[in-house]
């Protein structure tokens, strides 16, 4: 695959055995740059056996560790560390997933740098321990050796429970009840599961064969997956009672676009997002025409946002053949809430970067097709309540960018399709549903967690919503149907 | 689990207008008029919205009518009774607002969008309504529908633009002379963009006409059809942005600025082009494999 690179400073001591150097983390080999942005392959293709034997000889087996505490789904970090050195990878797979059956999904997308890495007390130090390579290169190895390894579960309780949508949250919910015994359904809207990871999340990031075979093990606990149902549409949640449902776990996410207020929103080329990532990664449009759902990609591409969702786009926007391809931030670089190893990517693929920097008007011909962008200037002032400086717009400095296609990936907010369905559920005034500290909401049997209650966040916290939701869902259902048996 | 076609015949004599009737039992217990669904034929597929022009809750179908204009419709109309589509969701967007208007009702439908006027004609009548029903097309080898719209019309009128059958001309035609005539509570429109665009600037109250409230169904390109992707969204001519999936399909024609409508309809025309010449090349070639084989 191309050129590959990876740095890794190995010293040998006088007994002749190898160590890292300078308290250093090994970095994962990466495709090259030049090659990478000509192909929609995995940017980072992980450690090799060496670099993980040598990683793990690093962790100090803290006896109180702050990374499990760092972690939404407390993974028991130090002990599956441990088996890994030990070279036990089957048990260190065990290990991790009875806190988490999606490794190989949570050790490419987590940000780690901001949980459990961050708690990592080498980082006093030097560099913490690089957990999420670890959590990678594990949940590789069990592919690769075409191993389906999942925890067992408990006995049949014989009581169904209905989870709502197959993104991180639904599928961390539906794997927890499923080892808890429940007879588990999740209902998707789209034709394949995975929610954001799959429509939102690009193959050089994610692969999505990844989503598939981590899906696979909820089919193996016995989770059943019914595709194209909307629930509010297709089914309600009162048909769902009458089938026998006893319990439900929304988790939709959040999934509809912010818009801009801005003159010329609806010209030719200007796209959202969410379309721009679903085309190309759910629909596989990257691969027209042999698939049938086209893209379109202008010379110069601007992409509005600092997040996430507003560098994958960039990046695949590149990889589509796109000539130059500009991000545009009303912040500065500081504040962008990217994380940093996707920014630093982008940096070297040649993505061009305008900090501080909001769109005005989007201008077109008289075909409606988008030609300029006007922007203004803008400056940092007072915090605002999200605690960053609050961009300001500078007087008269407006001025055009050339460009024929407009990705806006402002951020996202709640679908109103469930809840509109649900006259009785109590909603904030965003939409967003309201539940208690066991993520219950104020309809006893119904749960949610995850984006459609917090509103756009990271997977591994909609994944640890999940998971807590299901101890909630366990409670209730033991105190409601199964203590009363007794 | 895929969904069966149960019938499959051709409508008029243009060889380009099918209708399809699918088993769905889940969405045929749901739908109403007003709804959509949105079909993937198989997994190389993309998704198109098809609207949904009757519907059998015994049965557990739905019937669609699809005219072929590019690969998606041309491989979908290419499926033969007992093939089965891999991915079918709905009934997705909005039921129609039903209730026994004052005055009658004046329902067009043009071309292939004669057939989601049915359901929409038929739901009213059983409200009580009376309908007006004026059909358009180029000519009679294209009008599809006649007779059910005859079912549930108090008064059927046919437009062709060729004279080949009923008055000569376009919908509109006699679209003036009923307003002009009498009042009328509703007029809903089905048909290509185009014709819905002249009939709401017949009934906006300009030349001299009475302004009638008018509903027009907005079948733009899509991918989810649940709000998330805004490919379908159309711009309002008070500057506002509203989703044809989740705001509509049928929404106030008075409210829609067809120009740019027009305009975005044609965005992916190159690729459609692109993908629909592969296609044919691809049967072409399977073709020629069959005949060297037999």
């Amino acid at each position: 695959m191309g050129n590959q690179r990876s740095s890794i400073d190995i010293v040998k001591n006088n007994k002749g055995k190898k160590r890292l150097k300078n308290k250093k983390r090994p970095k994962m080999i990466e495709q090259d740059p030049s090659e990478r942005i000509k192909n929609f392959a995995e940017v980072s293709l992980g450690l090799t056996e060496e670099m993980v034997e040598l990683e793990t000889q690093r962790c100090l087996q803290c006896e109180n560790p702050l990374c499990v505490a760092g972690c939404p789904v407390n993974i028991k970090i130090p002990q599956f560390i441990k088996l890994l050195k030990e070279k036990k990878y089957k048990k260190a797979l065990y290990k991790i997933k009875t806190d988490n059956l999606l490794p190989a999904i949570c050790g490419r997308v987590c940000p780690q740098e901001t949980q459990c890495e961050e708690a990592c007390v080498l980082n006093k130090l030097g560099e913490p321990i690089a957990i999420g390579q670890l959590e990678r290169f594990i949940a590789d190895w069990e592919r690769k050796n075409n191993l389906k390894e999942c925890p067992e579960c408990a006995v049949p309780k014989g009581i169904k429970v209905a989870v709502i949508g197959a993104g991180p949250a639904g599928l961390a919910c539906a794997g927890e009840l499923a080892m808890s015994g429940y007879d588990v359904t999740i209902f998707e809207a789209f034709h394949i599961g995975g929610g954001v990871l799959s429509y939102g999340i690009p193959q050089f990031r994610l692969p999505k064969e990844i989503i598939k075979s981590e899906i696979e093990t909820l089919e193996m606990l016995n989770v059943k997956l019914e595709y194209n149902i909307i629930i509010g549409k297709t089914l309600t949640i009162e048909d769902l009672k009458e089938i026998g449902f006893k319990a439900f776990f929304i988790g939709v996410g959040a999934g509809l676009p912010i818009f801009l207020r801005v003159p010329g929103l609806n010209l030719n080329g200007v796209l959202t997002a969410n379309e721009f990532l679903t085309r190309s990664n759910l629909m596989k449009a990257f691969k027209f025409p042999d698939y049938d759902t086209p893209i379109k990609i202008g010379k110069i591409v601007t992409v509005i946002g600092g997040g996430n969702v507003a560098l994958d786009s960039a990046r695949t926007a590149l990889r589509l053949g796109a000539e130059k391809v500009i991000v545009v931030y009303r912040r500065s670089e500081a504040e962008m809430p990217a994380r940093r190893e996707e920014y630093h990517h982008a940096l070297e693929e040649g993505i061009i970067f305008q900090f501080l920097t909001n769109p005005v008007k989007f201008i077109g011909d008289e075909n409606d097709d988008l030609k300029q962008m006007e922007v203004i200037k803008m400056e940092l002032g007072e915090h605002d309540e999200s605690g960053r400086r609050r961009p300001i717009p500078i007087e008269s400095s407006e001025y055009l960018i050339d460009t024929d296609t407009i990705i806006i990936g402002i951020g996202t907010k709640a679908n109103p399709i469930i809840t509109k369905s649900i006259p009785e559920l109590k909603i904030s005034k965003r939409g967003y549903i309201k539940t208690d500290e066991n993520f219950q909401t104020n309809i006893e049997e119904i749960f949610a967690g995850g984006d459609i209650v917090t509103g756009a966040a990271t997977v591994i916290s909609a994944m640890g919503a999940g998971k807590r939701a299901a101890h909630g869902i366990d409670k209730f259902l033991q105190e409601k149907y199964i203590n009363k048996k007794e | 689990m895929p969904y069966e076609i149960l019938e499959k015949f051709e409508l008029g004599n243009s060889g380009t207008i099918f209708e399809m009737v699918l088993k769905t039992p889940l969405i045929a217990k749901k739908a109403y008029a007003g709804n959509f669904i949105i079909v993937r034929v198989n997994e190389t597929g993309e998704r198109i919205p098809l609207t949904i022009a009757d519907y059998d809750r015994e049965k557990e179908s739905i019937t669609l009518t699809i005219q072929v204009v590019g690969k998606s419709t041309k491989l979908l109309c290419n499926l033969r009774v007992g093939d089965k589509i891999l991915d079918v969701v709905g009934p997705l967007g909005n039921r129609i607002h039903i209730e026994k208007y004052e005055h009658p009702i004046v329902v067009i439908g043009g071309g292939i969008g004669i057939a989601p006027c049915y359901i929409q004609a038929k739901e009213l009548k059983e409200a009580g309504n009376k309908i007006i029903t004026i059909l358009g097309a180029r000519s009679k080898g294209l009008l599809i529908w006649k007779d059910r719209m005859n079912s549930v019309s108090d008064e059927l009128i046919i437009t062709t633009n060729d004279g080949s059958e009923g008055i000569q001309g376009v919908v509109t035609d006699p679209l003036k002379k009923i307003i002009q005539e009498k009042k009328i509570s509703l007029v809903i429109a089905i048909g290509p963009l185009v014709m819905m665009k002249y009939v709401v600037l017949t009934t906006n109250g300009s030349g001299g006409l009475p302004r009638v409230k008018t509903f027009v169904s907005l079948n733009t390109i899509m991918i989810d059809g649940t709000g998330m992707c805004g490919s379908c969204r159309f711009s309002t001519l008070d500057g506002g942005v509203q989703f044809a999936c989740v705001d509509g399909p049928d929404v106030d024609g008075h409210i829609v600025d067809f120009d740019n409508l027009l305009k975005r309809a044609n965005r992916f025309l190159e690729q459609e082009k692109h993908s629909l010449e592969c296609y044919d090349e691809e049967c072409r070639a399977l073709e020629k494999h069959k005949r060297e084989v037999t």
